[in-house]
């Protein structure tokens, strides 16, 4: 598999290789390959239901109960940790902000933050606090209290507070207000010169202001890597890679709001088919 | 007026002994999602490890270090089935339910053929065997005893969980388990300790339930765990506070109704949890028994 083209890129921080999942009867991925480059964003592209947050799970051993991995390599930073148990993978040194953001709603905000707190490492509550002041104010707040952009907010500092060497991000401006989206992908573009980031995102005026490189999955394979603004400059190909109408939506416009279980559904529905 | 005030504090006794048992089993299911069908056996053999140190020592330093080795017992016994058994379960719930089953099948009938199947005296020191004068009822010792472990335990483990990290492992476990293994935390050890914290619970209850009742059989913690299961589905799952608010009406239901209703205490029981759980809108209702 081919690094993405026009960078050279000295080691990957992350390496996937041929990556095949089942979960239950259904082939979710059928090969997906990709590097993540040490430096910048790397963005994880395609249409709903094509395997990115399977792609994005499996990386970190947290495929459902019926899922496995059946073949293909993860590594990460040169090392294999295909099939390793999650927190041994996470504490690697890595940050991940799940699609459902993942935060505790009946701990506090101060306590979502204490319990990302990671053995041995320093604990970068400056940044955080720096970068979302609002979560210093609220810390006693229980977080379920809290909006979906301040949720998004106490997931994302999670993973910054510790010292990572790579930061997933799935579709962190999903079901945000257009003014949130902003403000998060302010977040990301500052958290992106600290940590390599990859990052799983539908709304392509996002992707086009973050990321350096993409990867782009259909049907649970990889079907192109590449520079990221070189794609989205290439209007047939965005719209025949990823199902983009005319005209993209804009950063401002945010995205139509799906639940994890339609997605879920259709994502199933769509490996039936294939 | 001595009637009541004598059946409320024997139904909060029984309430404590409830709640000693539940809140494990609480804890367990909360955290772990596992039904531990094997939790009254680790309370029965916790009691016969009990009732054989207070025999052989005898007097209130016997009682106390026999309610050392019950809990003791009790936590260790967990440990084991735990690491040795549950452990390779997680995530399959059937299985885990004939193994805890066919565990609290077996571990009783292995008592009974050790210690035989009538219940045998438990020995209450001098000093626990008496009366207490409460508004004109002379009520038994031992049920404030009780009351006061119930307590402290309810006040242990909310510090347990309110002021260590593991606790606030296991209150983030019991909402998202995934998501605490994804902030590369071991959830397995929080797993093992809860067991643990459960199992010596029960063990506590089983050397309690001895002092509570003056005996014990090799089929006591059977009986008890169906109780407990009550309280736990009305007190709601995971929830500690939910448990010994539940634990207390149950067990005051229980004994009001055995006296006022002729006998039909485990019936009540059971009216008071049909009745809750048709009240109740969705499936987790802390705060709203009795």
């Amino acid at each position: 598999m081919s690094t993405p083209a026009g960078h050279e890129s000295p080691q990957p921080i992350l390496s996937v290789r041929d990556l095949r999942v089942r979960i239950g009867q259904s082939s979710i991925l059928q090969g997906v390959g990709f590097d993540v480059a040490p430096t910048g964003t790397t963005a994880l592209l395609g249409r709903n239901g094509v395997g990115k947050t399977t792609t994005v799970r499996a990386v970190l051993g947290l495929l459902p109960e019926e899922g496995e991995v059946t073949g293909g390599t993860v590594r990460l930073d040169g090392e294999d940790v295909t099939g390793h148990r999650t927190h041994t993978v996470v504490r690697r040194g890595v940050g991940y902000v799940p699609e459902d953001r993942g935060v505790f709603g009946s701990l506090t905000v101060a306590e979502n933050l204490t319990l990302a707190e990671r053995a041995g490492g320093p604990h970068h509550y400056d940044l955080v606090h720096d970068l979302f002041p609002e979560l210093k104010a609220r810390r006693a707040q229980r977080a379920g209290t809290l909006s979906g952009g301040q949720q998004q907010m106490v997931a994302l500092a999670r993973a910054l507070l510790n010292d990572n060497r790579l930061v997933i991000v799935d579709e962190p401006t999903k079901g945000l207000a257009p003014r949130v989206v902003t403000e998060v992908a302010e977040v990301l573009q500052r958290a992106a010169e600290r940590v390599p980031v990859l990052l799983v995102e539908q709304n392509l005026a996002v992707v086009r202001r973050l990321a350096r490189d993409a990867v782009v999955l259909d049907a649970g394979r990889t079907v192109h890597t590449g520079d990221a603004a070189e794609l989205l400059a290439d209007r047939e190909r965005t719209t025949s890679l990823l199902g983009v109408g005319r005209h993209e939506r804009s950063e401002r416009s945010g995205q139509a709001e799906e639940r994890p279980e339609e997605r879920e559904q259709r994502e199933h529905a769509t490996k039936e088919s294939t | 007026m001595s009637t009541l005030v004598l059946l409320t504090l024997t139904g909060l006794g029984l309430g404590a002994l409830y709640f000693l048992i539940a809140s494990g089993l609480a804890l367990i299911f909360g955290l772990m999602d596992v039904l531990n069908f094997a939790h009254g056996a680790f309370l029965t053999v916790s009691a016969y490890a009990a009732w054989r140190t207070a025999e052989t020592v005898g007097g209130t330093g016997g009682l106390a270090l026999a309610a050392l080795f019950g809990t003791a017992t009790g936590a260790l016994l967990a440990i084991v089935v735990e690491l040795v058994l549950i452990r390779r379960l997680y995530g399959r719930p059937r299985e885990q339910i004939l193994v805890t089953v066919g565990l609290s099948l077996a571990v009783p009938a292995l008592v009974q053929a050790v210690w035989g199947a009538d219940s045998r005296p438990f020995p209450v020191p001098d000093a626990l065997s008496g009366t207490v004068g409460v508004l004109g009822a002379q009520v038994p010792v031992s049920r404030f005893v009780l009351i006061a472990a119930a307590l402290a335990v309810l006040a242990a483990v909310n510090l347990f969980l309110s002021r260590t990290r593991y606790g606030l492992i296991v209150r983030a476990g019991v909402e998202d388990r995934a998501m605490v293994t994804a902030l590369g935390i071991d959830v397995t050890r929080a797993f093992t300790l809860v067991f643990a914290i459960g199992g010596a619970l029960a063990g506590l209850a089983g050397v309690l339930g001895g002092l509570y009742f003056g005996s014990l059989s090799p089929h006591q913690g059977t009986s008890l765990l169906v109780f407990a299961f009550v309280v736990v589905v009305i007190g709601g799952m995971g929830s500690i506070p939910g448990v010994a608010l539940s634990a207390l009406a149950v067990g005051l239901v229980q004994q009001y109704a055995n006296y006022y209703v002729d006998g039909y205490g485990d019936f009540a029981v059971v009216v008071l949890l049909a009745a809750v759980v048709l009240a109740r809108p969705a499936p987790r209702l802390a705060g709203g028994v009795a």
